[in-house]
């Protein structure tokens, strides 16, 4: 191919030029203006654009303002505070706990997700038996039908069904205790006692993340060519050796992609917080940074100050993207020396 | 592109005939415990994936009574009592009405519109269009929860909050930079001599898209249409934060809200039966475009 393929407005201006060429580059056409031209953009890119920078990139320059401000909401009157608000922030314990509550969400949340996920994905696609082709396990056809049934339902509705699930009284999980003979658990309050109401947020949003993790993961474990297995089989891989070995490093990108997803909606965390503890949880120990921004604003009435945690959340959510792509580059450099 | 067998086996052709016996038999053994032991592990998984789901829609049969003096067997009849409250006394049918309007509108709106922002995008040169499409690539990145507050006043100012049109053109502008960032790829990959070609028979820029170039993109179109609908049926922090008005409810604020009242007045047996009635749609998609669903990943993934 003799063309700009991804050529910038530069390049494809001057092949639309160059003697011999086609008139119309990949990359962009440069037609006459026309008021038919001028209307087609004006519905197809400014309308659309417009739009979003409206709704979406707008809100967000005026957060960064307000963050700055003592605004309340309620009137017209405010003052610019400068860093007011963070030095605030940084004082106020509850939103310190929020902070640390979202941290243990980031760091375990991933985590769990992407080893659970890699690892069905793996037995799913190539983990059966161990000669002839390579082939996941018997059956995983059904698992991963029925692996994939939380990526369905909306978080609000997870959250909701987890939180009967936990009932004290009518739930399921104390239920299923009491029934094998652990009476301590007939009222277990799950969801009420500081050591495990985290713990079980965190199960309710890996319940919930995994099965679309294990779809990424397949489809890229699909896209790695058979070959590369059985090399590593005749070379006497089992498949802990395997997934590690040859599926971790084939699908990097993939990984890192879903910590980041999964990283970001672990911060954010709203939905199953709000349904499963709306209190914040026992001492808030389940009190994350969205439902505190969310409080403050909506509750509380201090705009200026939730838009400051707004800063704050993307601030933390970009440094963790930030953490793992560092991470990824590092062990990738590794990597490549130790081939080297 | 892809040279591993169906992941599932029991619809692959039958293996070639196993080497029998002979000196492997000993890692063959081996073999064995692995694959119980990871048959043990998926089956477990998957038990704890279904037990909830299926212990759900049994308690939505019960009576709140039942619910709690038998919270296990099944019903003792299967009365429909519950969906009928749930779906009348608690709003649940007005609920999904709207979020139907809300998610369908929103839908069509950010299809047709990152289509044509895409096309544009992708094929047409004009000066800032990199620096338009890096913005739609940074608006995906944003956590939502900063643009909430003032995002509130942007509708207060223009008469749309609390109203449905108000949701259903926020969902469209969230909703748009995932949209354009791949249905961007997509046009992009369209062979240009179809435009030249359209060009030459006189069609102009609109006749282009519409009759050549968005039938050729349907089957990229049909897979954020499906990414779409899953993200805005389940969308939860919009509406909460810009739709207050009880009456326009969607589904997912309307459940949080059914659940947070005063504790010990929830109607239990309706709450169970909304959960189902929340769930089965979008599982009937998921069921019916399951094979859809996962190409789509697979597309998105690949490079």
């Amino acid at each position: 191919m003799t063309e700009v393929v991804d050529g910038g407005d530069a390049i494809a201006k001057v092949g639309a030029r160059a003697p011999g060429r086609r008139r119309a580059p990949r990359g962009g056409l440069r037609p006459r203006m026309s008021w038919e031209y001028v209307s087609f953009l004006a519905v197809f890119l400014v309308f659309p654009v417009g739009l979003f920078l409206l709704f979406v990139i707008w809100p967000f320059a005026q957060a960064a303002f307000y963050a700055l401000t003592d605004w309340s909401g309620f009137s017209d009157e405010f003052n610019v505070v400068g860093l007011d608000n963070f030095v605030k922030l940084w004082n106020d314990p509850l939103f310190m706990t929020a902070v640390g509550n979202s941290m243990k969400l980031a760091l375990v949340v991933p985590l769990v997700t992407v080893v659970v996920s890699l690892a069905f994905a793996s037995l799913i696609t190539v983990g059966g038996q161990g000669r002839g082709q390579i082939r996941g396990l018997g059956g995983s056809g059904f698992y991963r039908v029925i692996s994939f049934f939380p990526y369905v339902i909306p978080g609000i509705v997870i959250a909701i069904m987890w939180r009967l699930i936990l009932d004290p009284q009518m739930g399921l999980v104390n239920g299923v205790l009491t029934g094998i003979g652990l009476n301590q658990f007939e009222d277990f309050p799950w969801l009420g006692r500081v050591a495990t109401a985290m713990p079980w947020t965190m199960f309710v949003m890996i319940w919930g993340f995994v099965g679309f993790y294990m779809l990424l993961f397949i489809a890229a474990i699909k896209g790695v060519p058979a070959e590369t297995y059985e090399a590593a089989r005749l070379d006497g891989a089992g498949r802990i050796r395997m997934a590690w070995s040859v599926t971790l490093p084939l699908i990097r990108d993939n990984v890192q992609t879903a910590w980041i997803y999964l990283g970001i909606g672990a911060l954010d965390g709203f939905v199953y917080v709000v349904a499963l503890n709306p209190s914040g949880g026992p001492e808030n120990s389940t009190l994350v940074m969205s439902q505190q921004l969310f409080r403050t604003a909506f509750t509380q009435g201090q705009f200026g100050y939730a838009s400051a945690m707004g800063v704050i959340l993307a601030l933390v959510t970009l440094l963790f993207a930030a953490i793992v792509f560092s991470v990824n580059r590092l062990l990738g450099g590794r990597d490549e020396k130790g081939r080297a | 592109m892809t040279a591993i067998a169906p992941e599932s086996a029991e619809q692959a052709p039958a293996p070639p005939a196993r080497p029998v016996g002979g000196g492997s038999s000993r890692l063959a053994h081996g073999d064995r415990g692995t694959t119980t032991i990871a048959h043990i592990v998926l089956v477990v998984w998957a038990v704890i994936v279904i037990g909830p789901m299926l212990w759900t829609l049994f308690s939505s049969f019960k009576t709140t009574n039942e619910i709690f003096s038998s919270p296990f067997g099944l019903p003792a009849d299967w009365n429909f009592d519950n969906y009928v409250s749930a779906w009348t006394e608690h709003a649940i049918g007005t609920w999904f009405v709207n979020t139907v309007i809300v998610v369908g509108f929103a839908l069509a709106g950010v299809m047709l519109l990152g289509a044509m922002c895409s096309y544009v995008l992708a094929r047409y040169s004009f000066p800032g269009r990199r620096a338009i499409y890096y913005l739609m690539l940074a608006g995906l990145t944003f956590p939502p929860f900063l643009a909430i507050v003032p995002l509130f006043f942007v509708l207060d100012n223009i008469g749309l909050l609390n109203t449905l049109p108000g949701l259903i053109v926020t969902y469209i502008a969230f909703a748009l930079p995932f949209t354009v960032f791949f249905l961007y790829a997509f046009f992009k990959t369209l062979p240009e001599e179809l435009a030249e070609a359209a060009a030459i028979d006189g069609a102009g820029h609109w006749r282009t898209f519409f009759q050549v170039m968005l039938p050729m993109a349907i089957p990229g179109m049909a897979s954020v249409a499906i990414f779409n609908f899953l993200g805005l049926w389940n969308q939860f922090l919009l509406p909460v934060a810009l739709n207050t008005d009880r009456d326009n409810y969607v589904l997912s604020q309307g459940m949080a809200s059914f659940v947070s009242q005063a504790g010990y007045a929830v109607d239990f047996g309706s709450m169970f039966a909304a959960v189902v009635i929340t769930v089965v749609p979008v599982l009937i998609v998921y069921i019916v475009f399951q094979r859809q669903l996962q190409g789509s990943v697979s597309q998105g993934t690949m490079k």
